[in-house]
């Protein structure tokens, strides 16, 4: 192992915890991280001590509180290779895809104009574009999966071929596959057949748990989110090329995104600043500051390294295990640490009761991909998803209670 | 008894492994739907045959939990060759007691007792009421002379 979990563990205060007299197993990740001391820590700073508005005062407290905001900008836009002019904060990786939705596709993209988005992805980097491809009456183009989980780059390069395809918007890492898309080929692929067209990737997936550069992805926008790489909840960004910031027109108007108001109406701040109306979430984007450097002390690639070694653990004993079916590639040079499977014969919210009843928590049901299961044939599955402070003793409690819920679902003859 | 057993009753399990009234079709059917519920990817086809204003028929199929699919097997057993009206009324006893009310016909219901315990469970309660929600849809919808109908429920976000 890369790291010393147990040591690790002890940063997190949830992980103290204990659920029915067990040790608490988190493996819902995926869905949401665990908080360390440290980001605790600095959003407490923010209320007990620096507690004012950013952007505003020209007292000590608002000087604070401002370079705790723009430090998180600072901090996003180091570890992802960004321009800090670039970094948006908006609320989650949500709200930034509608910011790129709202702010460029709607009003870009027409009749006549197709938006390529995939099948994998999860809802947030899919409603908004099909709810502006409604309003706008241009085409949505779906990359299809493959057997095994992969985006089929050739259907791809179909789809893109007419030069009428001026968005695309895929994942970088599927929340439910857990498959790492290779950017830099679709995103090759995207412009060769229109070097105009935008590269919009949902990294919400990626960022907390391996190496991400930018530059070398060849995105010009990506959504992340705070809560899932251990800062708080109620904070994302759309991290952009500032030539494409300033191409676009604010989503959320009001205070502290405008240079001028009159009577007869209102000239823009600069970028970022124009995309972020009324007070910040400040406190959040202390303990994001705080999560980053967090996340960088341990080393991206140390992550992504202790990751690969214990989902290939995970993995192999999940197939060994007699019912469970995984879905997505099976090699972890290909995928994350998020698994999705199903156990034959037992439902997963039954599989998810069992498990609770063992302190073992993992996510249930449809995963926000929906069309994703469709096309997979399944309506829920179990997800086990991994983090920096998972190992491999909390491998036998999940393999217990799958081997719980089948003796005591089995014999109903189903799936 | 552990949460997990008070959920998970041997009865309720009985009903699962091996469901009463499950099948795919129904001979002279009047009324089938098709409820679910799109955030745990629950889905149910339910079947009536009422004649003489009586529950003659009744068949369900489906795909969910152990406690949507139970819990329709018991309403089967305690609703069919019932009136349609005392089947309605069942149907509400069930709702109520879903929300934490005492049945005042706790015989009636049968097996669907075992489902009381669940009011204490509010991520399952939509699971067990899935079955009689569509029923009461069922009847609904056969009563206004149609012959099918397709309902998503909304649950929680999970």
């Amino acid at each position: 192992m890369t790291f010393d979990v147990a040591t690790l563990r002890k940063e997190f205060p949830t992980l103290q915890r204990e659920v029915g007299g067990r040790r608490l197993v988190y493996l819902d990740s995926a869905a949401t991280s665990q908080t360390p001391e440290v980001v605790l820590a600095a959003m407490e700073r923010y209320y007990r001590y620096s507690r004012s508005n950013v952007h505003r005062g020209v007292y000590r407290l608002a000087e604070e509180a401002t370079d705790a905001y723009e430090g998180a900008r600072t901090a996003i836009a180091r570890l992802v290779g960004a321009d800090p002019r670039g970094v948006v904060f908006t609320k989650n990786a949500t709200e930034a895809c509608n910011l790129i939705a709202y702010g460029w596709v709607r009003r870009q993209l027409g009749p006549g104009d197709a938006l390529l988005c995939t099948v994998m992805e999860h809802h947030a980097n899919m409603v908004p574009f099909q709810h502006a491809a409604q309003d706008r009456g241009f085409e949505m183009r779906y990359v299809p999966v493959t057997e095994d989980g992969q985006l089929d780059l050739d259907a791809a390069a179909q789809l893109v071929a007419d030069g009428r395809v001026r968005f695309a918007a895929f994942t970088h890492v599927s929340n439910m596959l857990g498959t790492i898309n290779d950017v830099p080929r679709i995103a090759a692929l995207v412009r060769a057949a229109n070097p105009d067209a935008i590269v919009h990737v949902d990294g919400t997936q990626a960022v907390p748990h391996l190496p991400v550069d930018l530059a070398a992805l060849g995105a010009d926008s990506y959504a992340l989110t705070g809560h899932k790489m251990f800062g708080p909840t109620g904070i994302g960004a759309l991290v952009a090329d500032p030539a494409l910031l300033e191409r676009m027109e604010p989503f959320l108007t009001g205070g502290d995104m405008i240079r001028d108001v009159t009577l007869a109406g209102a000239t823009w701040n600069d970028v970022p600043h124009r995309f972020e109306a009324g007070t910040p979430p400040i406190a959040e984007a202390a303990g994001l500051a705080a999560a980053v450097t967090f996340l960088e002390e341990l080393g991206t690639e140390r992550v992504r390294a202790h990751e690969v070694a214990l989902g290939e653990t995970f993995l192999a004993a999940l197939r060994a295990t007699d019912g469970v079916e995984v879905h997505g590639p099976h090699d972890m040079a290909q995928r994350g640490g998020a698994i999705s499977f199903s156990l034959e014969g037992v439902h997963p919210h039954d599989v998810g009761a069992v498990l609770d009843d063992r302190g073992v928590c993992v996510r249930v049901g449809h995963h926000c991909c929906k069309p994703l299961m469709r096309e997979m044939g399944v309506n829920a599955t179990v997800r086990a998803s991994l983090h920096v402070y998972n190992d491999e003793d909390d491998l036998e409690p999940l393999l217990e209670g799958l081997s719980a819920a089948r003796r005591m679902f089995a014999g109903s003859g189903r799936a | 008894m552990s949460e997990l057993e008070d959920l998970y009753q041997e009865i309720i399990l009985d009903h699962y492994r091996s469901p009463r009234n499950r099948a795919p079709g129904l001979a002279g059917e009047d009324a089938h739907v098709h409820h679910s519920n799109p955030l745990c990817g629950d889905e149910m086809d339910l079947r009536v045959r009422i004649r003489d204003g009586v529950l003659d028929g009744l068949a369900f199929d489906g795909e969910g939990c152990s406690i949507s699919q139970a819990s329709a097997s018991a309403m089967s057993v305690a609703v069919l060759g019932r009136p349609v009206d005392d089947v309605l009324e069942l149907v509400e006893q069930f709702r109520l007691m879903m929300h934490g009310e005492a049945p005042d016909r706790a015989d009636d219901l049968g097996d669907g007792m075992v489902f009381e315990g669940v009011a204490r469970f509010p991520v399952r309660v939509k699971c067990a009421l899935l079955g009689w929600m569509a029923l009461r849809d069922a009847v609904d919808t056969f009563r206004r002379g149609e012959e099918a109908n397709d309902v998503t429920h909304e649950g929680d976000h999970e």
